[in-house]
């Protein structure tokens, strides 16, 4: 059996060109996750005979003269919130369980129609809620760094999935910093794109007007690649920007030089050492490749999480309302229909769920509505003004994209809010609708794996790939959790 | 419009005690599109339960909504046709559980709706303002099983059908203008007419398409309105004047017995002829109103507003009164009616401009077409032909009717010609008397009872005439020449 | 407790969310979301009433579909999977306190 490469990109040149069969493609990624799943579970489902049969249809089609597309053979691990037809697709929560959706949502018809194989659906804090997977209904996700440790969420399952090498590539949704976060705690790439580039269409809502799609790789050329597949206007979304992305994967060896890179001085405090050590050594090797670095301030930046955290579960409110018993899912049989749904959600939310129905039920009630939910409307348009006068100086701004590495379960005990302050620096963009991306650079003093934050202003998805490619370039090798810790293939 | 609106004197009438009615109509639609609002599945009534289903109908996870133009652009047909003003607008979540809401929020236009402003002429002539007419989707409906006939209370359980869910709604608040519910009878079947002839829905409240909620209250003329209460599931216009005469009573009673009036919902009972409390106001909904993010605003352009407006057709007023003035007769009489109701004036107008008679046409037209369409099987210019042979008096309107029929049933033919086979020649008046004067020797009893003024003594004698000429005299004549005989005794 | 909020006042919101809580789960959200409105008095300090709410990132406007029939899901496939139907319909339990 042919070594098979890590990068998706190397394994899709490979199976196009028939010299690497998407069949051992697959059962290399399936025995690695044979060797390890059982002490990371990053999965709520392995697609192993669907996965074979896809990867046996790719290699046919290879043989035919046929071209499977730009993901030849790349298997793929999907976040468990998007909707895979005729297969289970839960949101880690126990009112989802055995629910099989009766249609794809539009990145699954995407990836699967550039020749991808959907390998699993991932593990992830119930409906996206939660910086640690620790939420899941299903039990959590290990970093595959260190397994007392926590990877990071909500998309845990596909950060740990990609850094474990169970596939080169996860599919994630990111609201608050979803992807991001769980990205720098795993030593992984992640990408948010600005908000309507990937299609929402079957993807189940945590926050409408917050949440994006976007990957998990370990190069930042895949995720550029992993972009220009699923990014693109969807008449399915009617927030889905109605333009065509020019390809990122053309802009990446472009450079930084002549590029104003943002330090954002009045940005919340509170950052780890070894973090912000890692967020000045990423300064220092722009200004090496020849960027700028120049002081801005967004004044609004550290209101971001009182915004967020009324904005966020307001939506949710409304968004998980459609989980009541009546057409799918979990019912806990009752006597009349008001009780029937108060049994069933009771029984079938976990509690951080619950917790953000209430704050966000309550946020839009009558009498607190202006308070609350009117108020934080205002902060994210100051938020969005701010970033927008930053970007008059920078074109991208640098930030840690993690207050700290992967820390362990448990830690953020009983109060939600140290877990909501997780999300600190990457919370801003979802509310400005801008693009952020994290890029491992170098670890932390224990050896755990850090990420930079790089923001760019919207659709400027070519200047913060541009930029995230040369901090990859001059980032310090670090061993990947797969060499750490061997593997079966 | 008749701008110069002249107030209907029935608006003056008052209730017991001095009390006046308010009442103000909220009027659902569904409109006549081929999909749903938000999603591709039929709009289509009739199917099989749970047919016409997509994952945006059912709300399954993941499921977002597109908004469907043709909607748009009726929702703005109607605007336009009730003189609102059309802007731009936006689309809230109204959030509320309910079996047959499947996401468990209603979309629906709040704060920015697509139509404000506009009125509605009644009949008399009296213009009832328009407050709003804005977009929003249907439910599914549910179906109460066991319990007191389909009622919901004491039902064993309830089936959801979703085929309804998301049908595209107008829902159109007029103001508190109106002041009897013969006011708001004739505003809902105006507005029906309006619906109808624009081609926005088929408008059918026994089918639901069109539903309709009364806000009644009562007051002492000079006084602030008194408080309203909201009267649901009124299913035909007959039970919205009943609904709100026992509203207005039950409220007047209350008042002058020295209660007062409760702001709640209630519900009328068809088969009791009553209202119902179905909710009060203080255990009514927090619906959580908030702007919906999975849509965008809708900004017209001024040239789609007024290339709306410009493509609307003549409406039923119009129509009314060009009818009205070409053939004579009332605008508000049957045959005008009938004619409007049933498109038929355009091609009532065409036999006029064939040199035939309109007001017999409309009279023709009202008794004989029934079954027709806007655009009837006989050529125009056959009826013409008829109408003319009868105002020459070569037909009597008893042999025209004869001719007629046949004509309808061969989908055309020429009068004269079925007119002479039928061997129909107008009597002269000489030969007609004598035959009166032999059906009042014939009957003398007829006779005196018809000097003694009974009607149905006319009859008798009328009909020997008619029996003695097989049906050739003319029924108005031979009144003529009894009435003379009669005026002639001594 | 900053008593921002009352148990009172969540027993009133779970019932708007239909959650069916636990007596104690009362004390602790109350508790939880207490300490959350407190942090969120942050933006009490910003002179907001200038400011226009933002509602949607990207501003879009009429995005709109043709009104053709696209077949939808399958009937037999969705009513099997609902928790309960009968004769081709989704079953509920009665409805009570109301109305349609
Ligand atoms: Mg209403
Ligand atoms: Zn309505």
């Amino acid at each position: 059996m042919t070594a098979v490469p890590t990068s998706a990109a190397a394994i899709a040149a490979g199976v196009r060109s028939g010299s690497l069969k998407a069949v051992d493609v697959v059962e290399a990624h399936l025995a690695r996750i044979a060797d390890r799943e059982g002490e990371i579970h990053a999965f709520n489902v392995v697609l192993a005979d669907r996965a074979r049969a896809g990867a046996a249809a790719v290699d046919a089609m290879v043989a035919a003269g046929g071209d499977p597309g730009p993901l030849a053979g790349v298997p793929i691990a999907l976040k468990d919130n998007m909707c895979t037809r005729g297969i289970p697709t839960t949101c880690s929560s126990k009112i989802l369980d055995g629910w099989k959706p009766p249609y794809d949502a539009t990145v699954v018809t995407k990836l699967a129609a550039a020749g991808a194989i959907a390998i699993g659906k991932t593990n992830l804090d119930e409906f996206a809620m939660g910086s640690s997977t620790e939420n899941s209904a299903f039990g959590p996700t290990r970093n595959p760094h260190d397994t007392s440790r926590v990877p990071g969420g909500s998309s845990g399952g596909s950060a740990a999935a990609v850094a474990a090498g169970f596939a080169p590539v996860g599919i994630g949704s990111d609201t608050g910093g979803s992807i991001r976060q769980p990205a720098a705690l795993c030593g992984v790439v992640g990408a948010k794109p600005t908000y309507g580039y990937v299609s929402r269409y079957g993807l189940i809502a945590f926050a409408s007007s917050l949440d994006q799609i976007g990957p998990f790789t370990t190069t930042v050329h895949d995720s550029a690649l992993l972009l220009d597949v699923i990014g693109g206007h969807d008449p399915m979304d009617s927030t889905s920007i109605p333009v065509a992305h020019a390809p990122l994967t053309g802009v990446l060896d472009r450079g930084v030089k002549g590029l104003r890179i943002g330090r954002i001085t009045d940005l919340p405090a509170g950052a780890d050492p070894d973090v912000t050590e890692r967020l000045e050594a990423a300064f220092d090797a722009l200004r090496e490749a020849g960027a700028r670095i120049i002081d801005v301030q967004v004044p609004a930046f550290s209101y971001g999480l009182t915004a967020y955290y009324l904005i966020a579960p307001a939506e949710a409110s409304s968004n998980l309302a459609r989980f009541d018993g009546v057409r799918f899912g979990l019912r806990v049989d009752a006597l009349d229909t008001n009780t029937m749904y108060s049994a069933t959600r009771a029984a079938g939310f976990g509690d951080e769920v619950k917790r953000r129905i209430m704050l966000g039920t309550y946020a839009l009630s009558a009498g607190y509505y202006d308070a609350y939910y009117g108020r934080a409307l205002k902060v994210r348009k100051l938020i969005h003004d701010d970033f927008a006068r930053a970007y008059q100086d920078a074109d991208v701004l640098l930030t840690p994209t993690s207050a700290s590495v992967a820390f362990p379960f448990g830690s953020k005990g009983d109060n939600p809010l140290a877990m909501y302050l997780c999300d600190v620096y990457t919370i801003p963009s979802n509310l400005a609708g801008h693009p952020g991306m994290s890029v491992p650079f170098g670890t932390g003093a224990d050896g755990l794996p850090v990420g930079v934050q790089v923001l760019a202003g919207t659709l400027d998805e070519a200047t913060m790939f541009r930029v995230g490619a040369a901090l990859e370039r001059c980032a310090p090798a670090v061993t990947s959790a797969v060499a750490l810790h061997g593997s079966a293939s | 419009m008749s701008a110069g609106a002249r107030v209907d004197p029935r608006a003056e009438q008052v209730l017991e005690y001095g009390y006046q009615l308010v009442v103000g109509l909220e009027v659902h639609v569904e409109l006549d599109t081929a999909t749903k609002l938000f999603s591709a599945s039929a709009n289509r009534f009739g199917d099989d339960p749970n047919t016409n289903i997509d994952p945006v109908t059912l709300g399954l996870p993941g499921a977002l909504p597109v908004l469907n133009r043709h909607a748009v652009e009726l929702a703005m047909r109607i605007g336009a046709a009730l003189d609102c003003t059309i802007q731009p607008s936006t689309f809230h979540r109204k959030n509320y559980f309910y079996p047959d809401m499947p996401k468990a929020y209603q979309i629906s236009q709040y704060d920015q709706p697509i139509n404000i402003d506009g009125h509605l002429d009644l009949p008399g002539g009296k213009r009832i303002g328009i407050e709003r007419a804005h977009l929003e989707e249907d439910t599914g409906k549910s179906t109460h099983v066991g319990g007191s006939g389909g009622r919901i209370h004491g039902s064993d359980h309830s089936l959801i059908d979703f085929n309804r869910a998301g049908v595209p709604l107008v829902e159109i608040v007029s103001r508190p203008d109106l002041r009897t519910a013969d006011e708001a009878r004739q505003y809902v079947n105006e507005l029906r007419a309006i619906l109808v002839a624009i081609g926005a829905s088929d408008a059918k409240m026994e089918e639901g398409s069109m539903r309709c909620d009364a806000n009644v209250s009562v007051h002492q003329p000079g006084t602030p309105l008194g408080t309203r209460c909201e009267i649901k599931n009124v299913n035909s216009v007959r039970s919205l004047g009943r609904a709100i005469d026992y509203e207005a009573r039950r409220q007047v009673d209350l008042l002058a017995s020295g209660g007062i009036v409760r702001q709640e919902t209630r519900h009328w009972d068809e088969t009791d002829g009553r209202t119902h409390t179905l909710r009060t106001k203080e255990d009514a909904d927090d619906y959580r109103y908030f702007l919906e993010p999975d849509l965008v605003p809708i900004v017209p352009s001024a040239e789609w507003i007024q290339a709306v407006r410009d493509a609307l057709p003549m409406l039923p007023a119009a129509r009314r009164a060009r009818l009205s003035e070409a053939s004579g007769s009332p605008a508000y009489s049957e045959a005008v009616m009938a004619a409007i109701d049933r498109g038929q004036d355009a091609y009532v107008l065409a036999v006029g401009h064939l040199g035939g008679d309109i007001g017999r046409a409309l009279v023709h037209v009202k008794e004989a077409y029934a079954e027709q369409g806007p655009s009837p099987t006989v050529p125009a210019q056959d009826l013409a032909l008829l109408t003319t042979l009868e105002v020459d008096g070569k037909l009597t309107a008893t042999q025209a009717k004869a001719v007629l029929a046949e004509i309808v049933a061969a989908g055309g033919g020429d009068a004269a010609a079925i007119a002479a086979a039928k061997g129909f020649e107008a009597m002269d008046n000489s030969a007609l008397e004598s035959v009166v004067d032999q059906a009042i020797a014939a009957d003398p009893e007829a006779w005196v009872k018809f000097c003694a003024g009974e009607g149905k003594a006319m009859g008798a004698l009328v009909g020997a005439v008619m029996k003695a000429t097989g049906g050739k005299a003319d029924g108005k004549v031979v009144t003529a020449v009894l009435n003379q005989r009669r005026a002639a005794q001594p | 407790m900053s008593d921002r909020i009352t148990a009172a006042d969540v027993v009133k919101v779970a019932k708007l969310a239909r959650l069916d809580l636990t007596p104690d789960e009362i004390v602790r959200t109350t508790a939880q979301l207490d300490g959350m409105l407190e942090h969120f008095a942050d933006m009490d300090a910003l002179d907001l009433d200038a400011v226009v709410p933002m509602t949607q990132p990207y501003p879009l406007h009429n995005v709109f579909r043709d009104d053709m029939v696209v077949i939808g899901l399958d009937h037999d496939e969705v009513l099997a999977a609902a928790p309960r139907s009968e004769d081709g319909r989704f079953w509920v339990p009665p409805i009570i306190g109301l109305d349609s």
